[in-house]
């Protein structure tokens, strides 16, 4: 939404014509085959995005992460199920020679006894094509998911997948200095700024068009106080995913990310609350759509860390951090704009 | 989309040269306050010490952004910013010019005569003329068009006939600006307000202190009985009181004040769990829960002040601050003490739970003060479009 962001107007573009919400609602159904899936992607691909934060030598535009923050959030503005964001960071941090085309997910694994690797969750997994893969031990993997047995997820877009060892011993084990949650926070925070944001546009219209005693419940005091505070949450969370999203380079700081995911995951759970008190009964069907963006607030709240997973790593910062706290709120908010 | 505008604030970095003056104002508040414990650095804004305002005075930094030629010393905004976010994160007692130097000289500078101007400002920037602000009646609080006190034009100037409540340091202060009545009645809302500036020596004033909950005596009703004000009283244009009043309330609503009022508290809080034995898991993450609030808390205030600086008028922006600022203000004196008392152990530092009791009982007023809770939930909610 800020001015002037080219690179978000070009995603904007394709969203708003590709990523409908009937879109979203096949994609959830059918996953990475749906037809609209293959076409979204495809879409985005062209806009050159998923290269965006890939050196120019090697093909990409080289932005930083503070510049592809309007992209990201326009991700969650559309409540996006497919993984431009986390493809985007992990082609950045991948070496070229390893890069695949095609989504890739993000995710935390482990090694077992027999060699094979597993995960106990890939967000997305159903609409990716790889998983980059850090493992308890810190080896990193590039798992490509038809190799893999596939197991289903509480959530529609989420897998358990394991990797026999003829698999694993084979895969890619790229060397990334990196920390694969913060990765994934970062861009997850970013676009849930973004889909908090939808449900407070969406709210508010709500507000002034549905009429109850004779006249717009958004007149009513109780209503009103409600948006201030989702309005409130809504801004101090875009700021706070701002911040984790911000930068020169590809790579998020993870105190910045601790702040982004910690804040966003808060925003997340009063903004939906307050939307489905506002839409009453409505904003509880199926075919209204405030419902696409509330459970994937709520998805990714759950991605990557809840808020008291990020509270754990920046109070453990703060607690190790010798001096006023203004010091630390400092390095995290002093960013290079 | 316009009305959601409000919401997206940029990422702003305070300029080099301000942030380069941080290190000149820590040193000095080092030594200044040294000797203060923490439970009177808890008071903050609200610590009153005119020795230390007089000092603070002598190094220019009262008025700072105020012209040269008023006795400013004609720094940026952003200068003003690191001043007193190091003051509030010190604890240093700033009350005493904190009013003259945050609202009143710049009224003054923007709506006073020559003469105003020239009579008034140096004084303030030494540190020698504290200021307090007549706003709320007994009548009139969130309701504030509603004041009744009035100054009725006479031969001499103004005949002041009235009463306002709750000023906060009048019985210090030289003088008030006081939003007053000078034609119509109440039921004229808006309309026929006035600023007049007070000399509280004149005859015809008294001024009580009222005892606040936790013993401070920091407020007071202060009492108007034909007081005779010569026509020099009036600052800027008679009838224009009200535009004047809200026009700065966006400079007060945005700045490090509404995020620090319980930091002290925090700060020393934090020293003992620093402590290996006392960090527990809960307190670990209280920590990260109160930064993660505050961090994007102080980028929202920084971004305000950019706003500020370009000349916009970021009311809902500044509202949507203090509102979230106090809020986690007041959390953080309750979360601490959920945290001291969950122990086996109650063998807290005294001095700990001194500052804990003071912020405790001073927390309910950092969402009365400046506009209550409800009043900036409601400008919100217009600022956003609810018709």
């Amino acid at each position: 939404m800020n001015e002037n962001d080219l690179f978000a107007d070009a995603a904007r573009e394709v969203l708003a014509d590709h990523c409908t919400p009937e879109v979203v609602r096949a994609i959830e159904t059918e996953g990475g085959a749906a037809n609209a899936a293959v076409e979204l992607w495809g879409q985005l691909e062209a806009t050159g995005l998923p290269d965006a934060l890939v050196l120019e030598s090697e093909g990409g535009s080289q932005l930083g992460l503070g510049q592809v923050f309007g992209v990201l959030e326009q991700c969650g503005a559309y409540a996006l199920p497919l993984l431009l964001g986390e493809t985007m960071l992990a082609r950045a941090v991948l070496p070229q020679s390893m890069r695949p085309t095609g989504a890739i997910g993000l995710a935390r694994g482990q090694c077992l006894s027999d060699g094979s690797v597993r995960c106990a969750l890939v967000r997305g997994g159903r609409v990716a094509r790889y998983v980059l893969v850090q493992t308890v031990e810190s080896v990193w993997y590039l798992l490509p998911i038809d190799k893999a047995e596939i197991s289903a997820h509480a959530l529609a877009l989420d897998v358990a997948m394991t990797w026999p060892v003829e698999q694993a011993a084979t895969a890619a084990q790229p060397v990334i200095d990196a920390d694969v949650w913060t990765l994934q926070a970062c861009v997850v925070a970013a676009q849930m700024a973004g889909a908090l944001g939808s449900v407070l546009e969406r709210t508010l219209r709500y507000a002034n068009e549905r009429q109850q005693f004779g006249r717009p419940i958004g007149k009513f005091q109780a209503i009103q106080h409600q948006l201030a505070m989702m309005s409130e949450h809504v801004c101090a969370a875009r700021m706070a995913a701002q911040l984790g999203c911000s930068g020169t380079g590809a790579l998020p700081d993870r105190l910045r990310v601790a702040t982004a995911k910690a804040r966003c995951s808060e925003a997340a759970l009063a903004v939906s609350e307050s939307a489905h008190a506002i839409h009453g009964a409505i904003g509880f069907t199926e075919e209204y759509d405030l419902q696409l963006y509330t459970r994937r607030l709520h998805a990714w709240r759950q991605t990557a860390g809840s808020e008291t997973y990020w509270h754990d790593v920046a109070g453990q910062a703060l607690i190790a951090h010798a001096g006023g706290s203004l010091d630390l709120i400092r390095r995290i908010t002093d960013v290079t704009v | 989309m316009s009305s959601l505008d409000s919401l997206t604030l940029t990422l702003t970095r305070i300029p080099d040269e301000d942030e380069a003056f941080r290190a000149d104002v820590r040193a000095f508040l080092q030594e200044a306050i040294r000797e203060m414990p923490a439970h009177v650095r808890a008071r903050s804004w609200g610590g009153y010490d005119t020795a230390f305002s007089r000092k603070f005075g002598a190094k220019g930094w009262i008025g700072l952004t105020l012209p040269r030629e008023y006795g400013g010393a004609g720094r940026s905004a952003f200068a003003r910013y690191v001043l007193v976010e190091e003051c509030l994160n010190a604890g240093a007692p700033v009350g005493s010019h904190w009013i003259a130097d945050r609202q009143s000289a710049p009224l003054i500078l923007k709506y006073g005569t020559e003469a105003q101007k020239r009579f008034h400002v140096p004084r303030i920037c030494r540190g020698e003329s504290f200021f307090c602000i007549g706003m709320s009646e007994p009548n009139s609080g969130s309701d504030l068009a509603s004041v009744r006190t009035r100054a009725e034009a006479n031969e001499q100037g103004w005949l002041l006939n009235g009463q306002k409540i709750w000023t906060t340091n009048a019985h210090h202060c030289q003088y008030m600006i006081a939003l007053v009545r000078t034609s119509g009645t109440s039921q004229d809302r808006q309309k026929g307000l006035s600023q007049v500036i007070v000399d509280l020596s004149l005859p015809g004033v008294t001024v009580r202190p009222i005892e606040d909950l936790s013993g401070d005596r920091h407020f007071c009703e202060v009492f108007f009985e034909n007081v005779q004000l010569g026509p020099e009283a009036l600052i800027g244009n008679e009838g224009q009181g009200w535009e004047q009043v809200t026009a700065e309330l966006a400079f007060e609503r945005s700045g490090p004040e509404r995020l620090f009022s319980s930091i002290v508290l925090f700060d020393q809080w934090l020293d003992y769990v620093r402590c290996p034995e006392y960090a527990t898991p809960s307190s670990v993450r209280l920590a990260g829960k109160v930064l993660t609030q505050l961090a994007p808390l102080r980028a929202m205030s920084v971004s305000v002040q950019q706003r500020l600086t370009q000349g916009g008028s970021p009311i809902v922006e500044a509202a949507l601050v203090k509102e979230l600022g106090t809020t986690l203000e007041q959390s953080i004196p309750a979360e601490i003490a959920q945290d001291l008392f969950s122990r086996e152990d109650d063998d807290v530092p005294v001095e700990l739970l001194m500052t804990l009791k003071y912020v405790t009982e001073a927390s309910p007023s950092f969402s009365l003060r400046g506009g209550t809770r409800e009043i900036l939930r409601g400008m919100i909610a217009r600022g956003l479009g609810l018709r």
